[in-house]
């Protein structure tokens, strides 16, 4: 179980101390799939990065199966099986897809990494040489990104927006790829973050996220009325300040 | 006949485990230790001055000749001319490099002075690697000074690398193309404490058709200071593309010169410089897969020296 207590979030913008996320609470089971959306603003990012260990939250928890890992860094939180795809994730002079994916899991054999190349829609032949630079298209680098977090026993994955720049004919792919290593894991918790309503359908939930705070969590078939209904732009309303 | 120091040094410049296959010449400390030609490789001692005339015959592929220069006594200023003559139509992996160990006070130091005639449709791949060791206080120079003449349809891929160790380096190159030939430079660097670096590159693009590649990468670490100086002259229908990256570190100086000169509407010449920092978020990138801030940063050095 991933537990975030009541997590406030200040980041520095120039001078300005500018709060981000406001007393988020959150639990997520082990074995489950979430979805966190909400407008452009709202805070998801945000959580990711407090869940993977980027940013350190101003106050509350954070808890891993019982043991409060607030403090502890990225790397610790990686080595403990926390991963997490960005949103855009750089790249790597000099780095092959090769090595770069054996730096994510260096105990993986080179047939693992092909055959989850191959699931991705990354040849291996003409993609294991390749550098990670930017000869990659944006979303050859998601792709590669999702096989980095998901390639090996990862406890929590926290994926942000992997639709992003992916053609959609690799989306299915892609999508595809996720929810079948989600079930073939053993417990995993992955935390998708993302507007797109293939990964909505398929979460056991969904977590609305607006304003720094979470607006709704539920199944489907509780928050589809809501977008539907046009409560989306209450959110997109929270987060200018404008409360509908 | 070789001590474990300098099997060290001929494994860090040449990749070297012991006397290499092939045609070879191994240089230790100004004097000759051990030298063989191979069907279709000559190599000979000059008379008039040090150092050694390596003559390729036309045709001879796949073959390899390694020179390598070592230093291990301190107080030592070795000072080589090497000749290369690199028959038409022959295809060969040159190795050179140096490396100095000194475990004195006093400077070790070694100019290496190479030029190649690269004849009719001949290619060469140059591999020179750089490497100074030793606990001594004494300076660990190097100072190669390397000109290539292509003729038509040549090729020449060099590759220059330096990572660590050495005190102070002025290193100068100097191309001449002739039509339809080619040049593929790849310069590696990395410098730190108080060392010192100069690398001047001049390709003079005279044939017609004729290409160069140059790509600079380097590191500055501590309170080294770095100086890159590279010119492509374009005399007529020619192309030309100068790569300068640096990462700069710690209190390092890093100065960065590409140059263009065109001579002729027909050249198209083209370069890119940048001298930046490491990217926080290449860093925190491989934090998430579990390296330490330490790990992450010398594997995105290896990653980009590479």
């Amino acid at each position: 179980m991933l537990a975030l207590e009541h997590i406030d979030l200040t980041l520095q913008d120039g001078s300005d101390e500018v709060r981000i996320l406001n007393g988020i609470s959150l639990k997520f089971e082990p074995g489950k799939l979430y979805v966190i959306t909400g407008p452009n603003g709202g805070g998801k990012t945000s959580i990711a990065k407090v869940i993977s260990g980027i940013y350190q939250p101003a106050r509350g928890r954070i808890m891993l199966d019982g043991k409060e890992i607030t403090g502890w860094s990225i790397t610790e939180r990686a080595k403990q099986g926390i991963r997490y795809a960005f949103q855009n994730p750089p790249r790597f002079k000099g780095i092959d897809i090769g090595w770069y994916l054996r730096l994510a899991y260096p105990e993986i054999t080179e047939n693992h990494i092909r055959s989850v190349m191959a699931k991705i829609g990354l040849c291996p032949e003409n993609y294991l040489n390749r550098v990670v630079d930017s000869t990659l298209s944006g979303g050859e680098m998601k792709r590669l990104e999702i096989a980095s977090v998901l390639l090996g026993p990862t406890r929590v994955a926290v994926l942000d927006e992997p639709e992003a720049g992916v053609d959609l004919w690799s989306f299915e792919q892609l999508r595809d790829f996720i929810v079948h290593s989600h079930q073939r894991s053993e417990g995993r918790i992955t935390i998708i973050i993302s507007h797109h309503e293939r990964f909505l359908e398929v979460a056991d939930e969904i977590v609305v996220v607006a304003g720094g705070v979470v607006q709704e969590r539920g199944t489907m078939e509780k928050i589809r009325p809501l977008i539907e209904e046009g409560i989306n732009c209450r959110w997109r309303n929270i987060c200018l300040g404008e409360e509908a | 006949m070789l001590n474990q120091i300098d099997k060290n040094l001929l494994k860090e410049i040449a990749g070297l485990h012991d006397l290499p296959q092939g045609a070879f010449n191994i240089r230790k400390n100004g004097v000759g230790l051990a030298r063989q030609s191979v069907e279709g490789i000559t190599i000979t001692p000059k008379t008039d001055r040090p150092g050694i005339d390596i003559v390729v015959d036309p045709g001879v592929t796949g073959q390899s000749v390694h020179i390598p220069v070592i230093l291990t006594d301190t107080g030592v200023h070795d000072v080589v001319y090497n000749t290369f003559e690199i028959g038409a139509g022959a295809d060969v992996l040159i190795v050179a490099g140096c490396g100095i160990h000194n475990e004195g006070s006093e400077k070790s130091q070694h100019d290496g002075i190479h030029e190649f005639f690269i004849r009719k449709g001949a290619r060469i791949r140059y591999v020179e690697k750089h490497y100074g060791e030793g606990g001594g206080t004494g300076e660990r120079v190097l100072n190669p000074v390397t000109i290539l003449h292509l003729e038509e349809g040549a090729t020449a891929e060099l590759e220059m690398v330096q990572i660590r160790g050495v005190s102070n380096t002025e290193r100068k190159t100097e191309v001449h193309q002739g039509p339809h030939s080619r040049l593929i430079v790849n310069e590696r660097l990395l410098t730190h404490e108080q060392q010192y670096a100069y690398s001047d590159i001049v390709v003079h693009l005279e044939g017609e058709q004729s290409s160069a590649e140059v790509q600079s990468r380097s590191v500055g670490q501590d309170r080294s200071v770095q100086i890159f100086k590279v010119g492509l002259i374009g005399y007529g229908p020619c192309k030309g593309h100068v790569a300068c990256d640096s990462i700069i570190m710690g209190a390092a100086d890093i100065r960065s010169q590409p140059e263009l000169w065109a001579k002729s509407g027909d050249a198209e010449l083209t370069h890119e410089a940048s001298i930046g920092k490491l990217a926080g978020d290449q860093i925190i990138k491989l934090m998430t897969f579990g390296l330490t801030e330490e790990e992450a940063i010398r594997t995105l050095l290896e990653g980009y020296l590479k």
